[in-house]
């Protein structure tokens, strides 16, 4: 492992985790309302996986996207300016947390019905398919949403087609609050890919070097024009699913057992003892993080709230009566 | 006011032909899709059986051949998904056409269009475009039962982010079907299955009108006759029979539902002062509500009635043939509701 990478991964979980745990505190207090999904726990999955990509590969993501927005690049104040429901927001404030968007960044989406990433994926596959493009589509979703019918069908037809895709399934054990032997008669979601004839494996969610190695390998895999690939990575969130859920329907021993398997500080742990940073160091990127932290709430709290209902993005809303308004 | 609020028709479905072939409106349709496909490499047609089979209603025919399987691609029967896929597609630079084989199958793809494709202009700040077409042929057509035979324009005129557009003729059908592929935002063709093998004038090089713009298909005093889709054919139907008998009535073929041109109905009735939406939908809730709202709101003064409604039956499509006549408005239908108030 290099020594930049290693404080890459550092940097992005310390800075993923801070920006969560601020988003709550900032709920609490009003600033951001809605549903918010939070992630705390779930790190090494984006943190390993997206910093795997190139920056040509585009990624499609769900309503728990902050952190593969900010991992993928997206400036901290315009997420959370987007939590705040503001113009300098990357949806200008019309997305919210469910709906992140950054065009530049190959960021498309933030979707908040389960299921919907598995066909947005598959049409940017296509798309870059068609046209003889070397990038890939990186998808995520919860274990939940494969007992969609999208994740059937789309699995079908990006083997059928061959589509450039490499799906990355979160599972966190829970579907809200439904654990995932309760909601899937196969729970090994990397099983259930057989019937499609795509590559599968199960990866560590806890350990960011084994997503990242997992997921260079996939990334190559499909570049090399292998067809799609689904990568199970096992994690667990800490939190409710979202604000408004106690998450009461597990034990505080069960959280407890994860927790003592927190990716960041087992990656800590594990990269100061190989030498690859230092404790000063970690306490300096941590710091770092929470500087940034602080302004990308700063910059989201000055940033005025969008005021036109129509914003000029609407489908001619004015015009629905042949332009009388 | 639009130059095509009235008369210019010459194009039009039973209106005298001007000296330009005669085609079908699947004919319309296929040539529409050579002309995008070949216009445009962004363009790409998805739907089952739209490929290798050419398409349920031939629309597709030929395409296959000539432009190869990325862009022209038969679907596994998976219709929320490769209408998702075209979304995503439409979002990185794609312009696809997917093809619904019918309407009713359109609601398993209702995600993709109205939770997917209408909002992901607005709630992205505008960053994102979605030039997605969906076409779907529906309506009732000829015994396809209660599961095959419905009119579902309501359920999508009530989508921000959509457009709803119901060409009834060749010339319409293909140009509006052009003019949705060059648009960036989703726009859904309703076409019906009865229309497909109307014959009526085509020009490809005519000049278009506004995609939304209304036409007046027959011009006439005393009653304004509002239609769209193939009850436009009944409403010229019931006009005849009631110029027999005196009675002018003005035919308008909205062709769009979403928007609508209130424009052009505005005109007609400020001359003649009645209207009737016919629609092949059921009354409850229908386009014709929507319409008659509006007018009633926008026209009140120039009204001497309400804006009347003749509908499809709120039952479900019955399967004999004798019912499912019974089941949508027909021209003696038309004619006598217009009588009734001509009367008043
Ligand atoms: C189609 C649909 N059904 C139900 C919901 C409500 N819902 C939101 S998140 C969620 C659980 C999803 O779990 P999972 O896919 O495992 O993702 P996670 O939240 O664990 O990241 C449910 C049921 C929804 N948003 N969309």
């Amino acid at each position: 492992m290099r020594r930049d990478l290693a404080r890459q991964f550092l940097y992005d979980m310390l800075l993923a985790r801070r920006f969560e745990l601020r988003a709550a505190e900032e709920y609490a207090q009003g600033n951001i309302a809605g549903f918010l999904h939070l992630y705390p726990g779930e790190e090494a999955v984006a943190v390993g996986s997206l910093r795997a990509a190139d920056p040509g590969d585009y990624v499609v993501s769900t309503y728990r996207e902050h952190v593969h927005a900010l991992v993928r690049g997206t400036p901290l104040g315009s997420v959370m300016a987007e939590l705040f429901g503001r113009t300098g927001g990357c949806s200008g404030g019309y997305g919210g947390s469910m709906h992140l968007f950054d065009v530049e960044r190959r960021f498309l989406g933030g979707y908040a019905i389960v299921g919907e990433t598995f066909p947005v994926a598959a049409g940017v596959g296509y798309w870059l398919a068609m046209n003889g493009e070397p990038d890939v589509v990186l998808c995520y979703f919860g274990d939940g949403a494969v007992n969609q019918g999208t994740f059937h069908e789309t699995l079908n037809m990006v083997a059928l087609w061959d589509l450039p895709v490499v799906f990355l399934c979160e599972n966190n054990h829970y579907q809200i609050g439904t654990e995932v032997h309760r909601h899937s008669a196969v729970s090994h979601v990397h099983r259930r890919t057989g019937g499609y004839g795509i590559e599968a494996h199960w990866v560590d969610g806890m350990d960011v070097r084994a997503v990242h190695e997992a997921t260079r390998d996939a990334l190559r895999h499909v570049r090399e024009g292998n067809g799609p690939v689904l990568l199970e990575c096992e994690t667990y969130r800490y939190r409710g699913h979202s604000m408004a859920d106690p998450a009461a329907y597990r034990s505080a021993l069960e959280v407890n057992e994860l927790r003592a398997r927190d990716p960041l500080l087992t990656f800590r742990e594990w990269a100061e003892g190989e030498g690859w940073v230092s404790a000063t160091e970690s306490a300096e990127l941590d710091q770092a993080a929470e500087r940034a932290v602080e302004e990308a709430v700063a910059f989201a709290a000055e940033s005025p709230p969008p005021r036109d209902l129509h914003a000029g993005v609407h489908v001619r809303p004015l015009d629905l009566y042949g332009g009388r308004p | 006011m639009s130059q095509w609020k009235k008369g210019n028709d010459q194009a039009g479905l039973l209106a005298p032909a001007r000296p330009a072939e005669r085609l079908q409106v699947w004919e319309a349709l296929n040539i529409a899709h050579d002309r995008v496909l070949a216009e445009d490499d962004a363009v790409f047609v998805m739907g089952e059986d739209v490929g290798l089979f050419g398409g349920s209603y031939r629309v597709t025919q030929g395409l296959y051949a000539k432009y190869g399987a990325w862009r022209v691609r038969d679907t596994p029967i998976s219709e929320n998904s490769f209408t998702g896929l075209g979304v995503g597609a439409a979002l990185v630079g794609g312009r696809p056409v997917i093809e619904l084989m019918t309407v009713n199958f359109a609601l398993l793809a209702m995600d993709a269009i109205i939770n997917m494709a209408a909002k992901m202009r607005y709630m992205s700040g505008g960053a994102l475009r979605v030039p997605l077409v969906v076409r779907t042929p529906g309506g009732v057509a000829r015994q396809l039962a209660a599961q095959h035979s419905q009119r579902l324009e309501h359920l999508f005129m009530n989508v921000p982010g959509l457009r709803v557009a119901t060409p009834a003729t060749p010339q319409d059908a293909y140009w509006q079907l052009r003019q949705a592929v060059r648009d960036d935002d989703p726009i859904l063709l309703l076409e019906h299955e009865l229309l497909y093998f109307r014959e009526g004038a085509f020009d490809p090089e005519a000049e278009a009108p506004p995609m939304h713009a209304a036409r007046v298909r027959r011009e006439g005093g005393h009653f304004t006759l509002i239609a769209y889709s193939r009850m436009v054919e009944v409403a010229l139907e019931a006009a005849e029979e009631l110029a027999a008998e005196g009675i002018e009535a003005e035919v308008i073929d909205l062709r769009s539902l979403r928007p609508i041109d209130l424009v052009t109905l505005q005109d007609s009735v400020t001359k003649t002062h009645r209207a009737l939406v016919v629609e092949e939908d059921c009354r409850f809730g229908g386009a014709g509500a929507e319409i008659a709202a509006a007018l009633n709101e926008r026209s009140f003064f120039e009204l001497e009635a309400p804006v009347a409604r003749v509908a499809g039956a709120d039952v479900p499509t019955p399967y004999n043939g004798a019912l499912e006549a019974a089941s949508i408005p027909r021209p003696g239908d038309v004619a006598e509701a217009v009588r009734e108030w001509m009367v008043g």
